[in-house]
């Protein structure tokens, strides 16, 4: 163990004395520019601040705000029809300096945006770059691994040691949940064939639960409410299930058990639930934990509403309770978006006889 | 003190309804199952996440039409 | 709308960064940790069999046990049972002995005594006898020893026998 945080010790220690570097380079930058001060009296948007929290940016915000703030500046990567443009965001200077590159961009609302030589935006050729950056989304995404591997890794190796002893240490955190993802979600919903997909549903479990409990973090980013990442997440889902959807399921799908004079019905009406299925699991992720951030973050607000400390203590109260509440939401959203993803792939691979469903029907109904 | 806000708001307050209500019977009818049947808690819990989040998937699309709406 | 609008840089990261999460956690984590788990599981299960099956001989082993003891003490009460029959029987035997040891003991000292008495009474008739004759020899002598004591006995004699 202790070997282990030695190794570690000198990266952490590098990672934070670039932090500080950065931030004290920046520090500098904003004391030296030219910019006015921006008016304090300006009239506080709790919109703008709560999209702007739950939004991915292309720089790790921590404090301060406009020319005064201190982030952390990450790679710009734009693919365009003349090739790849990295650099990093802080070329903008929090938005207020263009940057010439293959094209000339800009940062608009944390969007890049092409722009012509008087500085206007060129919608036509903005529509032609993919943006690529490692924004602060795909950043905490690259530290959620890490955590995660780092976790995972070294509880395989105390295995490995340990054999089969009682698990102890971080050993006795960690399979207890891995047990959980085991024998409550995998086994009753999939059947004999669960420890086949068991690694990829808990794959899934731990990158969501660790990116939900990340986002948590004051400073952290947004990432499992965001809908690109839900969606990619629902579309591995998709991809699994379908691709190992038995004979029986796709019967089910293109032959339901239905007088055929229904399929015309009843066949769009499967083919839909093939995709809403999916759908839903990006729709649920993304809007709860979005939700979650912007009740957190509104309640702070509150205090800026009312420019009143008074509010103060209700309000961090009030975000304390959520907060809490958020962890509870954080597993519980983990937790349902493997479970379902576990029952989708159940009902693919089950080999089920019509009959047999509307027994179970009927046995509900008895109950 | 005026007002403000869009129709959007007013359709995801809706979507919010319905799906209050749903999980509600939900919970409160697992409540009933598991002061009948206090040994088969753990089944019936699994059963009520797996309904409540099924209504919930409705309501949240009702959300994201409120979203979209307010651009 | 923006909100429900996906990146393409971040479905790519994404999927790029899942991709990699999977293949490593399932080749260097999932593959240990759960093939641990099921090892352990799999060793508790045959502790847990072996420790039934230990209970069971030891059950078996118990009721064997009662089962001997129960033997045993059958095998004893009946022991005691024989011997007791035994002590009867031989009191028994040597009590009957024993009376008719003693009848005939006292049957031959009765025979005794009746020959005793028998010889005793055959020895005093002799001497009886002897007493007499020697006394009637003394008698004779002295009434016989003057010759008017035998006239005179002869006479008495004459006397006596009648002449019929």
């Amino acid at each position: 163990m202790s070997n282990k945080i030695k190794t570690f010790r000198p990266i952490l220690t590098c990672i934070f004395a670039l932090l500080l570097c950065l931030n004290s380079s920046f520090a500098n930058d904003n004391n030296d520019g030219a910019v006015a001060e921006p008016t304090h009296e300006e009239k506080f948007k709790p919109t703008e601040v709560i999209f702007e929290h739950i939004s991915d940016s292309h720089d790790w915000h921590f404090w301060g705000e406009h020319e005064h703030a201190v982030s952390l500046p990450l790679p710009v990567i734009i693919y365009s029809d003349k090739g790849f443009d990295i650099f990093l965001s802080s070329a903008f200077h929090h938005g207020t300096h263009p940057y010439h590159g293959k094209y000339t961009y800009i940062l608009k609302n944390d969007h890049i945006k092409v722009v012509d030589e008087t500085e206007v935006v060129d919608d036509a050729a903005t529509s032609k770059i993919i943006d690529f950056s490692i924004t602060k989304n795909v950043a905490s995404m690259f530290i959620s691994v890490a955590i995660i591997l780092s976790l995972f890794l070294s509880m395989a190796g105390a295995y490995k040691k340990n054999g089969i002893a009682a698990p102890k240490g971080k050993q006795s955190f960690l399979e207890p949940l891995v047990m959980f993802v085991r024998d409550e979600i995998a086994r009753p919903n999939i059947g004999a064939k669960a420890d086949k997909f068991l690694p990829f549903l808990l794959t899934i479990f731990f990158f969501i639960w660790i990116n939900n409990l990340l986002g948590l973090l004051p400073i952290g980013a947004n990432l499992t409410g965001n809908i690109a990442v839900t969606l990619t997440l629902a579309l591995i889902t998709f991809i699994v299930v379908n691709v190992n959807g038995n004979a029986s399921y796709w019967k089910h799908i293109l032959m339901p058990p239905v007088p055929w004079w229904l399929y015309p019905i009843m066949i769009p009406v499967e083919l839909i639930g093939i995709f809403s299925k999916p759908f839903a699991l990006m729709v649920r992720l993304f809007a709860n934990i979005t939700a979650g951030h912007i009740v957190v973050i509104s309640l702070v607000s509150l205090i800026f509403i009312f420019k009143s400390m008074a509010i103060a203590p209700v309000s961090v109260a009030f975000a304390l309770f959520i907060d809490v509440l958020e962890l509870l939401v954080a597993f519980l959203q983990a937790f349902i978006f493997t479970m379902l993803t576990a029952l989708f792939i159940g009902s693919a691979i089950e080999e089920h006889h019509h009959d047999d469903a509307h027994a179970e029907g009927a046995h509900a109904k008895h109950h | 003190m005026t007002v403000t806000g869009s129709i959007a708001a007013i359709g995801a307050g809706l979507a919010v309804i319905g799906a209050g209500l749903g999980i509600g019977k939900i919970g409160g009818s697992a409540m009933e199952a598991i002061a009948r049947q206090p040994e088969a808690a753990a089944k019936i819990q699994t059963a009520m996440i797996i309904a409540a989040a099924l209504v919930e998937g409705v309501a949240l699309f009702g959300v994201v039409v409120a979203l979209l709406g307010n651009g | 709308m923006e909100l429900v609008t996906p990146g393409i840089g971040l479905v790519f990261w994404t999927s790029i960064v899942f991709a990699i999460l999977f293949v490593l956690l399932a080749k260097f984590a999932w593959k240990p940790i759960l093939g641990a788990i099921k090892e352990r599981e799999q060793s508790i299960e045959d502790a847990l069999a072996s420790a039934e099956k230990a209970k069971e001989e030891m059950k078996t082993l118990l009721s064997n046990n009662e089962r001997i003891l129960t033997e045993a003490r059958a095998e004893r009460d009946e022991l005691l049972k024989d011997a007791r029959d035994i002590r009867e029987k031989m009191i028994a035997e040597a009590k009957g002995l024993a009376t008719k040891e003693s009848e005939r003991l006292l049957q031959a000292a009765r025979e005794n005594i009746q020959n005793e008495k028998m010889a005793a009474i055959t020895e005093l008739k002799n001497q009886v006898a002897v007493l007499s004759i020697e006394i009637a020899e003394k008698i004779l002598k002295s009434e016989l020893s003057s010759d008017e004591k035998q006239k005179s006995l002869v006479n008495n004699l004459l006397q006596d026998v009648n002449l019929n």
